[in-house]
């Protein structure tokens, strides 16, 4: 059902049945390791590119969910997926090898709310049995991507953020125990001027904070309503950035209630910069450690509002500026 | 010894440039590499950076600006020789060992090598 002008409530409240979380050797030694169900030794899986690597990951992470669901790739209606590389083809090359009808999206960073609050809707409305929403990013294939040449090592500012390598996935089913989604807050590009590549979490923070007031008015609710909003991939440069503009809207937030996934997968380590950022970032740290969290008990409601950054290589060669979105996912888990 | 000073003090000075370029005027690594290089082919073609070459030595060829200085003074030297034509060709006249040997040590590297990321 729509709610305001943007928003949707999933009155069906479709099930996360299982969710999977995988991780690249560095991440095997961050700071939620535990909430990761598997990690790659190295960076090539086997696989003699890093983009094949990625497709490799993305397949783990979705075959780890079937696991845990029980189910089998032909059990599921449709597959949602988006990625870094060019034209999304770690996504459709993951869709190729699991066989499952697939709606490629690309959101940047948002990919992975953008893909729950998509497949949400479609169970909501009936549309399907099962959907698995997924996404990856590679460290090593986006700074290929985006910062070629890599070679020579340039410096990177202060402000600039470590791609996780990594892979989350959910599968959503009518019923079962599990966390639910109920309800979502689909973002607008918001572009404030930014052009530095290497201070994405600036040029973010803005359409993360649009989002979180648009779902509060929409839904006409308080912050204290959630046990727990966490942003994306702003890092602690954006997060902090987004905490002032919070304030200056008068939306005050109780301390511990903000959050953002770039914060917490690695904490302050200095080889990250100002934190993390990739598609797998929201991923795997929603789909593993959050998702956990509540599994637990240890919270009920959660606002995952995923960041992404709408540059192309060529657009910012072209000295465009870098346009943010954020997407909002309502995640609760009463038991 | 005093050579190996004014070695230190302007090949730094040069990378301490190439530093506030990316701080303070916020330019990309490419950038800021395409600017020393372009620096270096303009004192190159007003002849100031033999000069400085013969003052710090290592200090002055090993930055990039270097390159920038061989580019300018191959066209210059190739123009005085056979005229416009030799504008064109003189670019990669002095350049020609620093690019080919790119080339070749860095294909030899990805034989042995893989990338780490």
């Amino acid at each position: 059902m729509l709610v305001g002008r943007q928003s949707w409530c999933f009155d069906s409240k479709p099930v996360i049945i299982s969710s999977a979380a995988v991780g690249g050797p560095f991440e095997s030694k961050c700071l939620l390791a535990d909430d990761f169900d598997e990690f790659a030794e190295d960076l090539w899986l086997g696989e003699d590119s890093f983009e094949k690597a990625e497709v490799k990951l993305l397949e783990k992470a979705c075959e780890k969910a079937l696991e845990k669901a029980g189910l089998k790739s032909e059990d599921v209606n449709f597959m949602i997926s988006g990625d870094l590389d060019n034209q999304i083809t770690s996504s459709s090359f993951s869709a190729r090898g699991l066989k499952i009808p697939y709606i490629g999206i690309f959101g940047a960073c948002s990919t992975s709310m953008e893909g729950l609050a998509l497949a949400s809707k479609i169970m909501d409305n009936g549309g399907a049995n099962y959907v698995l929403a997924a996404t990856a990013s590679h460290n090593a294939a986006a700074e290929k991507q985006f910062r070629y040449p890599t070679e020579y090592g340039a410096q990177k500012p202060p402000t600039s953020q470590w791609t996780v390598t990594g892979a989350g996935a959910v599968i959503l089913g009518r019923k079962g125990d599990g966390p639910r989604v109920v309800a979502a807050t689909i973002g607008k590009v918001i572009d404030m001027g930014i052009s530095d590549p290497f201070n994405l979490g600036a040029a973010m923070a803005p359409a993360a904070v649009d989002t979180i007031e648009v779902h509060f008015n929409e839904f006409n609710i308080e912050p204290d309503f959630y046990d727990l909003i966490a942003t994306g991939d702003l890092g602690f440069t954006g997060y902090s950035i987004a905490n002032e503009l919070l304030l200056k809207k008068g939306i005050r937030l109780r301390e511990n209630l903000f959050t953002d996934c770039g914060m917490l997968i690695y904490g302050k380590d200095p080889k990250v910069f100002s934190g993390a950022s990739g598609c797998a970032c929201s991923a795997t740290v929603t789909y593993g450690h959050l998702l956990n969290k509540m599994r637990k008990g240890e919270l009920k409601r959660i606002l995952v509002i995923a960041t992404g950054a709408l540059l192309s290589p060529m657009s910012y060669q072209q000295k465009e500026s870098i346009p943010g979105i954020a997407h909002g996912v309502s995640i609760e888990y009463f038991y | 010894m005093e050579k190996l000073i004014w070695a230190f003090l302007i090949g730094g000075g040069i990378c301490a440039v190439g530093q506030i370029l990316m701080d303070a005027l916020r330019m990309t690594p490419a950038h800021t590499m395409t600017t020393m290089v372009v620096i270096g082919a303009v004192l190159g073609g007003l002849g100031w950076y033999d000069k400085l070459v013969d003052f710090a030595g290592a200090g002055a060829t090993t930055p990039i600006s270097s390159f920038g200085n061989a580019l300018a003074k191959g066209a210059i030297l190739e123009a005085g020789q056979h005229g416009w034509i030799g504008v064109l060709t003189g670019i990669f006249e002095l350049t020609s060992t620093g690019i080919s040997a790119a080339i070749i040590f860095g294909f030899i590297a990805s034989l042995i090598f893989k990338p780490k990321g």
